[in-house]
């Protein structure tokens, strides 16, 4: 093929240098913020990226609070109790369904996918939740988006396709359905594995709208409503020590700000190169 | 085997099935202490009632206004994202720019919205710059009229890097050698992008254009939820926060679940009808996929 022009080179440099620009500074800012002293942020217009004095202390007065130190305990708490049942009933529903000869399976598959056609809505989830008596416990964060019928399309789809002699030889030797799953398939199924866990963790992580809804008393809080109250709604932290505190109120908001990120931020590089793979899967092949 | 998938079975019947169940709140006055069985049954009532109030209205038209701005602002970005990265010959830098448009996607919206409340909102970047330029303090965020926009500027900051791996996986199925005729019949590279890549992604294009008219009437419920108060219910009210604060925070049951089932039968339907009319024009659409 013919040799680009170099206007043509220049122009798509810029864009891709504008989009990435536009992800990074709101994210740097944050958190370079966050370490910013009182001068730096008068100084600076709009977000630190660099403080020239940086200090600990807005995060100083979130740790000795007890609000957010809190609320991030219950969000870890959801985060690993939710991804971890998620995982073992998605697990064991893809690899149940996974074979097509197994009478009823395609009937159960079907029960879960028409669910990606309609959603109940905000009114009968609250009754439900209600009713089975969840309303203000922490099993409501967690049950009622306990499986994902994307995430289950895209592992049983994944299962299907691990080459069928396998499963024959295992057979052979005498092993079970059980043995099979625990010993042969979820060692061959790492990867998809570990991007359906991110989904899982990033949604109960998230989690705000359930949150809202269903937990009544505010000490059950999960990080993203202290966030709202605190950063969006400007309220203050009741039981922190923030009037003592020498940290500018802008620098203590977008301390918070990095403390509910960071998570992702530390795994996202680990199971990045997977994105695709796990994706795909479910979205191409359905 | 099938014992192995019960557990999941259970978790959709009882979530996602039995909650139907509860949409006979729209045809009673229902009042939680009488609950299901006691509560009176009114028939289209709460329906008349939704239909005669302007909030109703104006939160149908608001949710159809984001939904337009949303389809013709949000939804091309993806694509002319994944075909500038296709187009970079560089793979390290390709996967760097990958790396980070991706990353948004994972992030909450509460996050996300507290981030555009330090860059637009009034105390934010943009009135500083504009304010030392000697311009107006402009509050994008509080601006009624600038809400839609908003709302898209927001979704293509968190989805539209995330948006382009389908996009890219997509490209790589189109057959190299179309390409290259194209290029020897002496077509340039615009005469490509029209008649060989764009038909290439025309498939993909369709599914999730079908995909996301199912979510059309839902226009992004926490990201609105949680920046209605600052634009006021006027242009903040979608059917989903009528909802919400109809029901939920008003105590209004029946109306509220009316409107939420008003909603849920549109949505399906229009999932289903573009599926036909996908069907109809020669392509896959969505569903054959279970019984591959």
């Amino acid at each position: 093929m013919e040799k680009p022009r170099k206007a043509t080179l220049v122009a798509k440099a810029a864009v891709l240098s504008v989009v990435v620009l536009a992800v990074a500074y709101p994210l740097l800012g944050v958190i370079g913020t966050s370490f910013a002293s009182q001068t730096d942020i008068v100084e600076s217009t709009g977000l630190v990226l660099w403080p020239d004095h940086p200090t600990l202390e807005a995060y100083r007065t979130l740790f000795t609070g007890g609000v957010v130190l809190r609320a991030l305990l219950v969000s870890i708490g959801i985060t690993v109790v939710g991804t971890v049942a998620s995982l073992l009933i998605t697990i064991g529903m893809a690899y149940g369904l996974s074979r097509r000869d197994v009478t009823g399976s395609r009937f159960m598959l079907m029960t879960a996918l028409f669910t990606m056609l309609f959603n109940p809505g905000i009114i009968p989830n609250f009754l439900l939740v209600n009713e089975l008596g969840l309303y203000d416990t922490y099993a409501a964060l967690v049950l009622p988006t306990l499986v994902s019928a994307f995430n289950l399309v895209v592992l049983r789809s994944f299962f299907m396709n691990l080459p069928g002699e396998l499963f024959d030889a295992a057979r052979v030797d005498g092993a079970g359905d059980l043995r099979i799953l625990v010993r042969l398939v979820l060692p061959l199924s790492k990867a998809v594995l570990a991007v359906i866990s991110l989904f899982y963790a990033v949604t109960y992580w998230n989690a705000f709208f359930n949150a809202l809804l269903y937990l009544d008393d505010s000490e059950k809080w999960p990080i993203p409503l202290v966030l709202r109250t605190f950063v969006l709604q400007g309220q203050s932290l009741g039981g922190t020590a923030l009037g003592e505190s020498t940290a500018p109120h802008q620098s203590v908001q977008m301390a918070v700000l990095v403390v509910a990120v960071v998570p992702i931020l530390l795994v996202y590089p680990f199971l990045q190169r997977y994105f695709t793979k796990g994706v795909l899967t479910g979205a191409v092949k359905g | 085997m099938l014992l192995l998938a019960l557990p999941g079975l259970a978790y959709f019947v009882v979530f996602h099935y039995v909650p139907l169940l509860g949409y006979m709140v729209a045809f009673q006055d229902y009042q939680p202490y009488l609950g299901y069985m006691h509560s009176v049954w009114v028939g289209f009532t709460n329906f008349t009632t939704a239909f005669a109030q302007p909030a109703f209205w104006s939160a149908v038209g608001n949710t159809l206004q984001i939904a337009v701005i949303q389809l013709v602002f949000f939804f091309p970005v993806p694509i002319g994202l994944a075909l500038l990265l296709n187009s970079v010959v560089s793979e390290r830098l390709r996967r760097f720019v990958q790396s980070v448009v991706y990353l948004p996607h994972f992030i909450g919206w509460v996050i996300i919205v507290s981030i555009f409340q330090q860059i637009l909102g009034g105390a934010g970047l943009l009135p500083d710059v504009l304010g030392s330029l000697g311009l107006p303090r402009y509050d994008m965020m509080s601006d009624p009229e600038a809400f839609p926009w908003l709302l898209t500027l927001q979704m293509v900051w968190k989805d539209a890097g995330w948006g382009t791996i389908i996009i890219l996986a997509a490209l790589l199925t189109i057959d190299r050698q179309s390409y290259e005729a194209a290029a020897i019949d002496g077509a340039g590279p615009a005469r490509r992008l029209w008649h060989v890549t764009l038909p290439g992604l025309a498939p993909v294009i369709i599914l999730l254009l079908i995909l996301n008219l199912g979510q059309v009437l839902s226009v992004g419920f926490e990201q609105i939820l949680l920046q209605r108060d600052a634009v006021g219910p006027g242009a903040g009210e979608v059917l989903d926060t009528y909802v919400y604060y109809h029901g939920i925070k008003d105590n209004d049951w029946g109306v509220a679940a009316a409107v939420g089932l008003i909603k849920a039968v549109i949505g399906t339907a229009l999932v289903l009808g573009a599926n036909k009319v996908a069907h109809r024009l020669g392509h896959e659409g969505v569903y054959r996929g279970a019984d591959r």
